[in-house]
């Protein structure tokens, strides 16, 4: 990571230069230190498929893969990620081929209004990696980070529940944006 | 957010060189930066801790487990020897937050994470806490979350931590490093009551790093259970929690541990609570002495007067979940 100071020197003010793998594809950016991840998603790359809920971790709709691993990007800072790897629900599907938990979540009509639907898919993509879901109620669980002010939580248990088989036979055949880098030393 | 400059040190007595009254250190950011969004917190300067070597867990030459500040909630609760060794500090951790915040949050962040108290986040109204000396809000206002124990004139908050009670429980250790060289204190002594300085929530200096938790080789594996109680099933702050330890002997208890979340500024324990057990059969009518003690003094705020009962009939279930534990598994 490289820092410019702002142009009257106010090391407040220094932009940041990263190196991100978004979605597989390298980008290098320039962001503030406050800058969260999820604003450097949205406003600078105009990645706006993760959205903002709620800004304060309550709601799981930013949820995105850093490093193979679910967070809230809401409360990051992008600063704090130089040389990480994300996926976001832009980089799910490959190419025009949709995800098994997209066809799912269509299959299963998961979603009313759609706004929570990114950050559920991207949750449901790590917990698949996790390997800690055994069951209908293990999913309720560890999908409890995602809210859905639809309520169509059933539909989204049963297209999870559905997908959740695929997504571990994708795994173990290849995986790019999973779990590679495993926790970050 | 207001602005501020960034540092990210590789190295413990650089961290704890750049600290002050006006820096803040950063690991997961799930609390910090959720407060400088509200403007509750404004550091001049951030330093990043997440590139130090804290990121470990090791067996200890005493049969414990030295735990890393930085090791990820997640990590550390489904860590094959806290899974096996200290289930209850593994359920504690996982009855808390969500798994996106539990692989955000750090071992040390969670031992620092704030109050939930709703007028430490509105900077609008008097907080002591927030502004020492402004005066209490919750104590004539909202209270239905605050303490039943230790509170004082001044601040009414609880800790909200789950992870903290099964560490209390547990009898850990807290390793600190200091511009002065490095200490550890005894998790009963970490966290503190209100008094009359309720702005500071534990016993650590401005410029001290947590540098690891240290738990003793006793994990009360085969007896021990994490009992939550909230308003929905998951994804919510405790209104009471238990954490309940027992070592039996056939019939009779040798040693037990009793550790309340939800309802003091610090993790609630009495040792007349848990003497009382030993050398007692494992019944319910000894797991409600003990809860009878441990609840000794206990106050009302008003809105949150409910919890007494609650939290004495939460003992009693955790104690005897924890005696049965082990023929459940
Ligand atoms: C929506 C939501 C729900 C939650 N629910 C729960 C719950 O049910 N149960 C629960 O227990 N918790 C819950 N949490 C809180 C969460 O567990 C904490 O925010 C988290 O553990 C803090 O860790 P962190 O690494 O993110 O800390 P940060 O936010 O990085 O830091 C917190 C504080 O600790 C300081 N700090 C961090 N590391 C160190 C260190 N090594 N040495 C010295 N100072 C340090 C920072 O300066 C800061 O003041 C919830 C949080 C959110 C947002
Ligand atoms: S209880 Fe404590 S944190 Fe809440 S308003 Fe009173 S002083 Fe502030
Ligand atoms: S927007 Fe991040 S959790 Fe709600
Ligand atoms: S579909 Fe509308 S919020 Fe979930």
């Amino acid at each position: 990571m490289t820092t410019t100071p702002a142009a009257d020197g106010d090391e407040l003010f220094a932009l940041h230069t990263l190196r991100l793998n978004i979605n597989g594809e390298q980008r290098r950016i320039q962001v503030h230190a406050w800058t969260t991840l999820l604003d450097m998603l949205r406003e600078q790359l105009q990645l706006t498929g993760s959205k903002k809920g709620c800004d304060h971790g309550q709601c799981g709709a930013c949820t995105v893969l850093l490093d193979g691993k679910r967070i809230n990007s809401c409360l990051t800072l992008a600063v704090m990620h130089d040389g990480a790897e994300l996926t976001t629900i832009e980089g799910v599907a490959d190419g025009e081929a949709l995800h098994p938990l997209q066809r799912a979540f269509i299959k299963h009509d998961a979603f009313q209004c759609g706004y929570c639907t990114p950050g559920q898919i991207c949750s449901a993509l790590a917990m698949a990696g996790e390997n800690h879901a055994h069951s209908r109620a293990d999913i309720r669980e560890q999908m409890s980070g995602n809210l859905c002010r639809c309520g169509a939580y059933n539909n989204i248990l049963d297209a999870i529940e559905d997908a959740l088989p695929a997504c571990r036979g994708e795994l173990e055949t290849s995986a790019p944006a999973l779990g590679k880098r495993g926790s970050a030393a | 957010m207001s602005p501020f400059s960034y540092a990210r040190p590789t190295a413990v007595q650089e961290a704890v060189q750049l600290a002050g009254p006006h820096a803040r250190f950063i690991a997961g950011g799930t609390n910090l930066i959720d407060l400088m969004k509200e403007n509750v917190e404004r550091p001049q300067r951030l330093i990043d801790i997440t590139g130090l070597p804290l990121h470990e867990v090791a067996d200890t030459v005493d049969g414990g487990l030295l735990i890393g500040a930085l090791v990820s909630n997640s990590d550390l609760a489904w860590h094959p020897r806290v899974q096996h060794d200290y289930p209850l500090l593994a359920q504690a951790i996982l009855a808390g937050a969500s798994p996106q915040l539990r692989n955000m949050a750090t071992t040390g962040g969670n031992l620092l994470q704030r109050t939930r108290c709703l007028y430490f986040y509105d900077t609008a109204t008097p907080c002591n806490k927030r502004e020492p000396g402004s005066g209490c809000s919750a104590r004539q206002g909202l209270n239905r979350n605050h303490a039943i124990l230790g509170a004082s004139e001044h601040c009414i908050a609880t800790h909200p931590s789950d992870m903290c009670v099964a560490l209390a429980a547990l009898q850990a250790q807290v390793h600190v490093a200091g511009p002065q060289g490095a200490r550890q204190i005894a998790f009963a002594d970490f966290h503190r009551l209100p008094g009359d300085q309720p702005q500071r929530d534990n016993v650590l200096a401005d410029n001290e790093l947590i540098t690891a938790i240290e738990l003793p080789a006793e994990g009360f594996a085969a007896h021990s259970h994490y009992l939550k109680v909230r308003d929905r099933e998951s994804y919510a702050f405790a209104l009471v929690s238990v954490a309940a330890a027992l070592d039996i002997d056939g019939h009779v208890i040798r040693q037990a541990r009793i550790a309340l979340g939800g309802v003091a500024h610090k993790p609630w324990r009495n040792p007349d609570a848990e003497a009382v057990l030993i050398g007692k059969p494992a019944t319910a009518a000894n797991f409600r002495l003990a809860a009878d003690l441990l609840l000794d003094g206990a106050d009302g705020q008003g809105r949150n007067n409910f919890k007494i009962p609650l939290a004495r009939q939460a003992v009693v279930r955790a104690l005897t979940d924890a005696a049965q534990a082990m023929e459940a598994a």
